[in-house]
């Protein structure tokens, strides 16, 4: 469906144009915040402007009502220009109690617009978020615009004429469930955005089973508008432009959405059965959700009895000739070691994808963390190296899917594809391609053997890739293990010669990858101070402060790893042309490790791991640090 | 069109391996059984996988001239699992012993049968851990004295069949090494039966469990130990045909016939009762409780097995919505349009 931005609402008062805006929703987990987050996102987006989304939740389903365990956030940037983050500093924030106040306050930046629900301050309110005073009456917030909105009460007043199908009003439980969207119609009013698609989105989802529920959550956003405009609280709201994107047809894509989209794709760009085996674990089980919805794909996702038999029936698909995909995040990527092993000396086509999140064990399950770097290089016994290919943003999970795969198929190798728990719930424009343009992933499997001669498994192309012979082929018949295969014939074999020869071989086959993708890319200067080298999910952060580092004047480059393993092959000289290399990362120095080891370079780290993205700030100053060392 | 099968022989199942078992294993006869079983079925060979973990039992696959995967200690069924419902057409095959089965994979064991994905289990119990070198296994019996338990074991031994239909298996059976035409029919009803078929086979290592199932073997003894299970007929056993299993009440005991107790007094084996509490009971019978030891097909039902029901759902799905359309998916959502003017 597509629809045209169009103002049903309009504001008298004065209009300030912004040329964007950090806002995060923050509440209770009960109180539906990333339902209107996403809301707004979309909203924003069908406005034309640039967006980029990160949700924050914690780890428990229904963390005790109130508390500061239970708050649940939604950041969200809009923008006329083209960005590659959330934000750093909220412009505004909208809290919906006091243990969202106070554990939110402070991304607040000064004179920004904290607009709170005063309903909930109460004295019950304050003890479960340990607080002896009101928050909401401290000197602290003088520096910010503040905005008591008793959203309870207003929300209740908006929604008291709605009935239900027997005539009845709605409780004062339900009532209470619009307070999100009043907030909701609050923002809208503020940044002007459209509400057309919000009340779209309501009827679509409770117009037909529950439409006093649609229309109770439709007068509330309403409310909060005319409250925006109405209530002498704000002096002008604002505007922010539509950002100048590359013409085309967009859609709202998450991480997670795109990598299932992508391997669908890549399963009908090469011809293939998708097979998903997983188990579900947090952040990668949406991938899952997603790609069982697509029956009608020749899809199939296997919900194995855990990971261990989720790799395994991966395998089993492979052999069988799907394309076949286990998902999972840190703590079952450890339980599929021994079977990725497997699959490296069965040399067989696989992409096993990890949703990082922190760790070390259970860790922090709905945080993001980059530290599975190393894992995923060396996180199985023996000499078994695989190739590694890192998303860097929601949008970028479609097209690393398919180089996964494409690199995959071809050199008979399994893939690792990182994402982390930030690229895979954040959310951003994606201008949508026409599949009959992409690239096709050309596949082949040998059909038979000359007369008289021996089907040779092990035997290898250009690529030192072995055929891929599939059951089924009459002349084809062979076994696979995971005992040490001797060269050509595939047979188990000791001999000390042969496991050396094939031991290289199968380090050979990961470095040639090299030659057959894209080398790094350098924006920036081409040689001199700084060269800021980052992977994965840091490249929003990362190309943002490197922007806005140069524009304050300071040298300094970027290059972004899209493949951790093999290295590109233009990576070492690019590294040797500057004076410093900075490498920001979500983990304790893993990048850092493998390329001081590969390359004897010094490098300089920037480290976090406290479960949320860099903030573009935190890149700044240690570029700024580390440039104002060299003199 | 017809084409004409070659007719296969046993030695056509052969690979050019060289089999390396310890001479006078027992896992040589149920190669040479399967090997002599298999052209009875009319399946070409390469549509045969045999899928095994590891272990001495586990080598199995590199001995037969199909498709084959050795794979990794206890997950056999999980990789059969991900073949058989990536290709239905292929008759998949799990090879595994009772270490690999029931210790490391006890979990894949329990999810393939209760799935009941359309493979066929066979479970090599050698009550040892052979290929380690002779530690014990979940199947050997308390008091057992292995290199890992000298002074015997205090474990708890698994009944493989008890589990196999507590997890409602459909088709639940067992034969002997060395009881080679035995073994060779129950292979081959493992093999036509829909949905997971598991068979135990009792297998001697000669090496570090000699004479395990000695008492099942013997020629002097084992008719007193063993029940051989037929379809219908009364509960028979003993050198002379003079024993019978009664039930008395909820438990099955053993009886003289003569003496006023006749075949009809007996049970009646109905392998294709609806519930599994027949097939349970007589799983549990043990040499050490003075039962003799059933072989044969313990269950067989006819059950939905899950290769089959991915299918049904991917045919339904696709009649109801049509074939998948990316740029249709794509477009799902809300979508905007941004021209060349920005
Ligand atoms: C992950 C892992 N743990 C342990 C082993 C060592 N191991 C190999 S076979 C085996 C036991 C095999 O016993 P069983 O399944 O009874 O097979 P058998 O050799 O008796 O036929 C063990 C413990 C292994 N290969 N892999
Ligand atoms: S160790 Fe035992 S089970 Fe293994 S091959 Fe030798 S006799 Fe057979
Ligand atoms: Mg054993």
């Amino acid at each position: 469906m597509s629809i045209t931005p169009q103002d049903t609402l309009h504001s008298d008062k004065d209009t300030e144009s912004l040329s964007g805006a950090t806002v995060r929703l923050a509440g209770d987990s009960g109180d539906g915040m990333q339902l209107v987050g996403s809301q707004l996102t979309n909203t924003s987006a069908l406005a034309g402007n640039d967006v980029a989304t990160f949700p924050d939740f914690p780890a428990e389903i229904r963390a005790p009502r109130g508390t500061r365990a239970g708050v649940s956030g939604f950041q969200l940037q809009f923008s006329s220009e083209d960005i590659f983050t959330p934000g750093d500093e909220l412009d505004a924030l909208v809290v919906m109690n006091p243990a969202a106040l106070v554990t939110n306050i402070g991304d607040l930046q000064d004179r920004g617009v904290l607009i709170a629900n005063e309903d909930s301050f109460g004295e019950k309110d304050l003890k479960l978020a340990n607080l002896d005073h009101n928050p909401l009456e401290s000197d602290k917030l003088n520096k910010y615009t503040v905005i008591k909105v008793p959203i309870t009460t207003l929300t209740r007043e908006a929604v008291k004429e709605v009935k239900n199908a027997d005539g009845e009003t709605l409780g004062t439980k339900e009532a209470d469930r619009c307070k999100n969207f009043f907030a909701l119609g609050i923002i809208c009013w503020l940044y002007g955005r459209d509400l057309e698609p919000t009340i779209r989105f309501l009827d679509d989802k409770f117009g037909k089973k529950r439409p006093d529920v649609a229309e109770a959550n439709t007068l509330a956003l309403k409310a909060g508008w005319h409250y925006g405009e109405t209530a002498e609280l704000f002096e002008r709201n604002y505007q922010v432009q539509a950002a100048d994107l590359t013409p085309g047809t967009y859609t709202n894509v998450m991480g997670n959405q795109a990598l299932a989209w992508g391997m669908v794709t890549a399963a009908h760009l090469s011809g293939k059965e998708l097979f998903y085996g997983s188990y579900p674990i947090t952040p990668a089980s949406p991938v899952l959700e997603e790609l069982s919805n697509f029956k009608n794909y020749g899809v199939k996702t296997f919900q194995a009895e855990d990971e261990i038999a989720a790799v395994c029936s991966a395998i089993g698909a492979a052999f069988g000739g799907s394309m076949a995909l286990t998902g999972s995040s840190g703590p079952g990527i450890a339980l599929k070691g021994e079977a990725m092993g497997l699959a490296m000396i069965l040399e067989l086509p696989l992409l096993i994808l990890n949703v990082q999140r922190g760790g070390p064990s259970t860790g922090l399950p709905t945080k993001t963390e980059q530290s599975d770097l190393l894992q995923a290089m060396f996180g199985r016994n023996g000499e078994s190296p695989l190739p590694v290919i890192a998303a860097r943003s929601p949008s970028d999970c479609f097209d690393v899917a398919q180089e996964a795969w494409r690199i995959s198929s071809r050199f008979m190798i399994p893939v690792i594809i990182l994402s982390d728990g930030y690229i895979a719930n954040g959310a951003e424009p994606w201008k949508i391609p026409d599949v009959n343009e992409l690239d096709k992933i050309p596949i082949s499997h040998p059909e038979a053997v000359a007369e008289g001669e021996t089907f040779l498994p092990y035997s290898r192309n250009e690529d030192l890739a072995r055929p891929w012979a599939l059951p089924g082929t009459e002349t084809l018949m062979h076994r696979v293990g995971g005992l040490e295969k001797e060269d050509l014939t595939g047979n188990v074999s000791y001999d000390p010669e042969n496991h050396q020869h094939m031991t290289n071989i199968r380090q050979e086959k990961v470095d040639r990858i090299a030659l057959a993708v894209d080398p790094v890319e350098v924006t920036g200067p081409e040689s001199g101070d700084l060269l800021v080298l980052s992977w994965g999910g840091t490249y929003g952060a990362c190309t943002t402060a490197c922007r806005r580092s140069r524009d304050a004047g300071l040298s300094v480059a970027h290059a972004h790893l899209r493949w951790l393993s093999p290295f590109p092959a233009n990576l070492g000289d690019i590294l040797k042309r500057y004076r410093k290399v900075l490498i920001p990362e979500l983990n304790m120095g893993q990048l850092s490790l493998l390329i001081r080891s590969r390359f004897l370079i010094d490098t300089v780290s920037l480290n976090k791991v406290k479960g949320k993205p860099f903030k573009v700030s935190e890149v700044m100053s240690k570029i700024r640090e580390a440039v104002e060392s060299l003199d | 069109m017809s084409t004409d099968l070659p007719v296969l022989t046993a030695a056509d199942f052969a690979s050019d391996q060289d089999v390396r078992w310890c001479p006078g294993c027992g896992d040589y006869s149920i190669l040479a059984q399967m090997k002599k079983m298999l052209p009875n079925l009319g399946v070409p060979r390469e549509k045969i996988v045999f899928i095994s973990g590891i272990g001495c039992s586990s080598r199995f696959p590199y001995y037969m001239n199909t498709y084959g995967m050795h794979s990794i200690h206890g997950r056999a069924p999980a990789f059969a699992t991900g073949l058989k419902v990536a290709r239905p057409d292929l008759q998949v095959w799990v090879i595994t012993g009772d270490g690999d089965a029931l210790s490391i994979g006890g979990n894949h064991l329990m999810h393939a049968i209760r799935r009941n994905v359309n493979l066929n289990i066979v479970l090599f119990n050698n009550r040892i851990y052979g290929l380690t070198k002779g530690q014990y296994s979940p199947t050997s019996p308390a008091g057992k004295r292995t290199k890992s338990t000298p002074y015997g074991s205090v474990d708890n031994p698994l009944n493989p069949l008890s589990l196999a239909v507590g997890c409602e298996g459909t088709f639940v059976a067992r034969s002997i090494d060395t009881y080679i035409k035995h073994l060779g029919a129950t292979l081959q009803r493992a093999a036509e039966h829909q949905g997971t078929s598991f068979v135990e086979v009792y297998q001697n290592c000669n090496v570090f469990n000699d004479g395990a199932w000695s008492y099942a073997t013997d020629r002097n003894i084992k008719a007193d130990h063993l029940l051989e299970l037929e379809h219908g007929k009364p509960m028979i056993f003993g050198k002379d045909l003079d024993k019978g299993i009664r039930l008395n009440g909820m438990e099955p005991e053993v009886v003289e016939l003569g003496k006023g107790i006749t075949e009809d007094d007996l049970l009646f084996h109905d392998e294709k009762a609806t519930e599994p509490t027949l097939a349970y009971l007589l799983s549990r019978m043990r040499k050490e409780d003075g039962f003799p030891e059933p072989i044969g097909v313990l269950r067989s039902v006819q059950h939905p097995t899950y290769d089959d029901g991915v299918v049904q759902q991917m045919e339904h799905v696709t009649e109801q919505k049509g074939p998948g359309d990316l740029n249709a998916l794509f477009r799902s959502g809300d979508t905007w349009e941004v021209g060349a003017d920005g």
